[in-house]
């Protein structure tokens, strides 16, 4: 695999620098009293030509300080007075609005994270990117038109004539990112803003999309602020790195120096809670153990697998679902969305579902838990077809094989109290002799899943998208489940969090002796969590086998594509260039 | 001492429990912030004043307290306002002016008058009624209408229908709107199918038309003007309705109910109704508004309530024929008391909906 970045480390302090930021502040009134100060002293420049990342989890104000500088903040933001951007030697603060707007999309441009929405539905995109050059080049409808299909053949749109006649709903995700890309290079602009370009996307999708914008950089030789939260990402394509938590820089530097030597304690934190593709710890580190000053010791590693000998608590043959489309006034068509998928789950064991969107994982979660109908095929659970059960005779059932879902924020009924949120699937299996006895089991699930007792009368809204995790998996828990399909569980959730979740669903598993069907797009999460991978694409599974062995050695060309798509960090290939690091 | 050890593992054990016990303190539900966030919308607040003494005043007249004898002819007709005690007022002046018959005929037919012996007697109580019409206010706070009725109180027992209606059919209406809006949105397929059919063909009926149809079906009355209104008032909730349920039902919390087994019904009423129930708040309030302005048209078109009772839609009609002749009154009474309570309510709605907000979450 190439390096995406032909000059790989710091050219930093030499090069003239494009953009300065200095001391910049952001304050958001929220109402009458209250102002809450998102981005606090931040500074920082990027070199012409290079690539420097803004890396942070949700709330570091990556975004903010980004969205400052092309100045598209919201109209209750404010700057701290001593905030300076300088950009090409002008001071972007206190500009008229009609000097920022002659700048953003010509100079400046940005490409957001959700092309879908990023683009405007009743225009084509050769008309959106048409609009740019207009605009900022003056060009005429024929040049913009013909430039326009330069630029789409540019960012590798196969079809750019025709491509440009089409509208955004007409395009695949990764080609729609394609278009925005198209747009924000149009009129060449000094300095490109990608604010989670490839967050959106699926991973073959995202190192398309990476090795576009590294190849596009180094033929226009523009500057790049490229905003993510994945380090994965940082490592292959950046050049200077700034990390930011909780609205300050916790540390800026090269990122050989990031990768190889961080001071930070957070810094490091955040480069060890991620699961890797190439360890698997017993525990995930987290990122109080580095904040409290002890950073934790090499941790062994978990063996993993399965042998034939484990017994079997769910098998399922054939699984089928297709789903009714309507054609016409009368007429349906079914469109397959999983077909024949096969395996068997191993009771203490986690099965790991692996696939891009739409290769029909979820479906697979939601039939077994007959939140789908099946079309076809059997789930055995110890013998019996839950599948063919009524939705009476599978009551007994449904206490024993449980859910969680992937957004946290989604999941839980925002009207009902935490307590009520156990207390009901308690109520509705007859678990527990009275009400007293139920209000106890639940304080008991909180205090296990790691939530105080009073969490117990709060609402939903009251906790963070960590915390309600958690509270969906203790709802599972008071059932006593014996399979948990985690379907996403841990996608919506911030690295340090989704290693504590993780860490969580290991203990359970361990006590509980639980079997996960542990769905994810997330290759690295699904090694570190699972015994058995199965690799699906288009609604088969491609590669079922056992996740040392599906990783190490992947058989089936989709499985090895999908790897090779994982963004690795920083690696010696590109270790071997650039500046020394800093002395330790 | 030999219970000593053996009380310590049952102390320890209540202690734990007095523990796991939740503190006291409820933390405040989506409800109560709401009403927090309305509490610091001064307009807000104030239109919630205003409703609240509209209503309590109609209760007030409902129950007899006040207005009880608004259909007293306690003034001359048109009597002014007392904030124009000059303004000219010749219809009163006229039947003052109408000369009474004091004595008998011109011509003396007492002889062949079969009626004559009864003619001092009805001499003797014509004159105990001109003294009456001497005892005439010619002033009333606000003016009187043609019969000499007081404004004022007529248009706070008109509110008794004009609120009465506006709500009960707004709750008809919202009900019923709800309960269909719930059942398509949540089953969809064959049930939604059905109920869309329904809800197109009976919103391709010209509305006046559908409402003058019921009217001339029903007699007139106020059960009859409650009925049509809320029956025919359903739609607009029925269609946001109908699309808050279709959100809700494919979102993880209902699907995340129906994985640990909870009924259809529960799924509908107990899970997905509490958070659509900002859009059906705001609906009823805005159905009221509606539906108070439309009792006032139909009983202004002469189909609402009957002609023995008052609304302030018969009090905007009767001013019809008054405004020709510059009494203005009556019309101002009903029309401000009117407009305040549909402005106060509107303001309220939107002041709701902004606080309901759920993107909150």
């Amino acid at each position: 695999m190439q390096p995406l970045t032909a000059t790989p480390t710091g050219s930093q302090p030499t090069a003239p620098r494009i953009l300065d930021v200095d001391g910049l502040g952001i304050e958001f009134r929220i109402d009458r009293q209250t102002r809450v100060q998102a981005v606090r002293d931040v500074s920082f420049g990027v070199a012409s030509g290079s690539t420097v990342a803004l890396v942070g989890e949700s709330g570091s104000g990556k975004s903010v300080t980004a969205m400052s500088i092309v100045g598209l903040l919201p109209p209750n933001a404010t700057l701290a007075s001593t905030s300076r951007i300088k950009f090409g030697g002008r001071d972007l603060v206190g500009l008229p609005q009609a000097q920022l707007r002659a700048l953003r999309g010509k100079d400046i441009s940005v490409v957001f994270q959700e092309p879908m929405s990023s683009l405007n539905p009743v225009f084509t995109i050769g008309d959106q990117i048409a609009e740019s050059l207009r605009l900022h080049l003056g060009m005429g409808a024929r040049a913009a038109r013909d430039r326009t299909v330069e630029l789409i053949d540019e960012v590798g749109i196969p079809r750019p004539q025709q491509r440009a006649l089409s509208y955004p709903h007409e395009l695949s995700g990764g080609q729609q990112q394609r278009a925005m890309i198209a747009m924000a290079i149009a009129c060449e602009p000094q300095l490109l803003i990608a604010d989670e370009p490839t967050t959106a996307l699926d991973v073959t999708i995202q190192r398309q999309i990476l090795e576009l914008l590294a190849g596009l950089q180094q033929r226009h030789g523009m500057a790049m602020l490229f905003i993510t939260h994945d380090l994965g990402i940082v490592g292959e394509i950046a050049e200077h790195v700034v990390v930011m938590q909780g609205g300050c820089i916790r540390e800026q530097g090269s990122v050989r120096d990031i990768f190889e030597r961080p001071i930070d304690p957070y810094t490091r934190a955040l480069l060890a809670c991620r699961p890797r593709l190439d360890r698997r710890p017993q525990h995930l580190p987290v990122i109080e153990d580095f904040l409290g000053g002890n950073a934790p010791a090499a941790v062994a590693e978990r063996p993993r697998g399965v042998v034939a000998q484990d017994p079997v608590i769910l098998e399922v043959r054939d699984l089928c679902k297709s789903f009714p489309v309507r054609k016409g006034l009368f007429g349906t068509e079914y469109v397959p969305a999983v077909r024949d998928v096969s395996f068997r789950l191993r009771k203490g064991k986690t099965l790991g579902l692996v696939g891009e969107s739409g290769s029909g994982k979820t479906t697979v979660g939601l039939t077994l838990m007959r939140l789908h109908r099946a079309s076809g095929g059997q789930a055995l659970f110890e013998g019996c077809d839950l599948l063919a059960l009524s939705e009476a005779e599978m009551k007994p059932y449904r206490r024993r094989i449980q859910i969680v879902f992937q957004n946290p924020y989604a999941s839980l009924n925002p009207r009902f109290t935490v307590g009520n949120i156990l207390l009901e699937p308690m109520r509705l299996h007859s678990i527990g002799a009275d009400n007293d006895e139920r209000i106890a089991l639940a304080q008991q699930m909180l205090q296990r899943v790691g939530l105080p007792a009073e969490s117990f009368d709060r609402y939903p809204h009251e906790f963070s998208g960590g915390q309600r995790q958690r509270i969906a998996i203790a709802r599972c828990l008071t059932m006593r489940p014996d399979v948990l399909i985690c379907d996403e569980s841990v996608s919506a959730l911030d690295v340090s969090v989704q290693a504590q979740v993780l860490n969580l669903l290991q203990d359970l598993q361990d006590e509980y002796r639980l079997s996960y069907i542990f769905i994810s797009h997330d290759l690295a999460v699904v090694r570190y969590m699972s015994d058995e991978v199965i690799v699906m694409s288009e609604g088969r599974a491609v590669e079922l086998a056992d996740a040392d062995q599906i990783y190490r050695a992947p058989e089936h060309p989709y499985t090895r594509r999908l790897l090779e798509s994982v963004p690795r960090g920083w690696t010696g290939e590109r270790a071997g260039t650039g500046p020394a690091p800093r002395p330790a | 001492m030999t219970t000593g050890p053996q009380a310590t593992p049952v102390g320890a054990a209540s202690a734990a429990t007095v523990a796991m016990v939740p503190p006291a303190r409820r933390s405040p539900g989506l409800w109560a912030l709401a009403w927090a966030r309305l509490r610091r919308d001064r307009v807000a607040m104030l239109s919630l004043a205003i409703a609240a003494l509209f209503i309590a005043v109609m209760l007030a007249s409902r129950l007899g307290l006040v207005a009880a004898n608004w259909d007293e002819e306690i003034a001359v007709s048109y009597a002014s306002p007392a904030f124009l005690p000059d303004a000219e007022n010749l219809e009163a002046a006229r039947s003052a002016g109408i000369p009474r018959p004091d004595a008998g005929p011109p011509v003396d037919i007492s002889d062949i008058d079969p009626l004559a012996p009864h003619y001092g007697e009805w001499a003797e109580r014509s004159a105990a009624l001109e003294q009456v019409e001497g005892s005439r206010r010619t002033t009333l706070p606000f003016g009187a209408d043609k019969w000499g009725h007081d404004v004022l109180l007529k248009t706070i027992k008109g509110s008794e229908v004009s609120i009465t209606v506006g709500l009960v059919a707004a709750l008809l209406a919202t009900l019923f709107g709800t309960l269909l809006g719930a059942l398509a949105g949540y089953w969809g397929g064959r049930v939604d199918d059905v109920l869309e059919w329904f809800y197109n063909v009976f919103t391709s009926i010209p509305y006046i038309l559908l409402i003058l149809s019921f009217a001339a079906v029903l007699s007139q009355g106020l059960v009859t003007i409650i009925l049509i209104l809320g029956l025919t008032g359903w739609t607009g909730i029925y269609r946001l309705v109908r699309a808050e349920y279709v959100k809700h039902s494919a979102r993880e919390y209902v699907r995340a109910a129906q994985a640990i087994g909870v009924t259809d019904l529960s799924r509908m009423f107990a899970h997905i109704l509490p958070n659509a129930s900002h859009v059906v708040l705001v609906q009823f309030s805005q159905h009221f508004v509606q539906f108070i302005k439309a009792e006032v048209i139909l009983s202004f078109l002469g189909l609402g309530v009957p002609v023995t009772m008052v609304s302030w839609g018969t009090m905007l009609a009767e001013a019809q024929e008054e405004l020709i002749i510059g009494k203005w009154w009556q019309l101002t009474a009903a029309g401000v008391s009117m407009a305040v309570l549909v402005t106060a309510i509107s303001l309220l709605a939107d002041a709701m909906r902004d606080a309901l907000d759920p993107k909150i979450r």
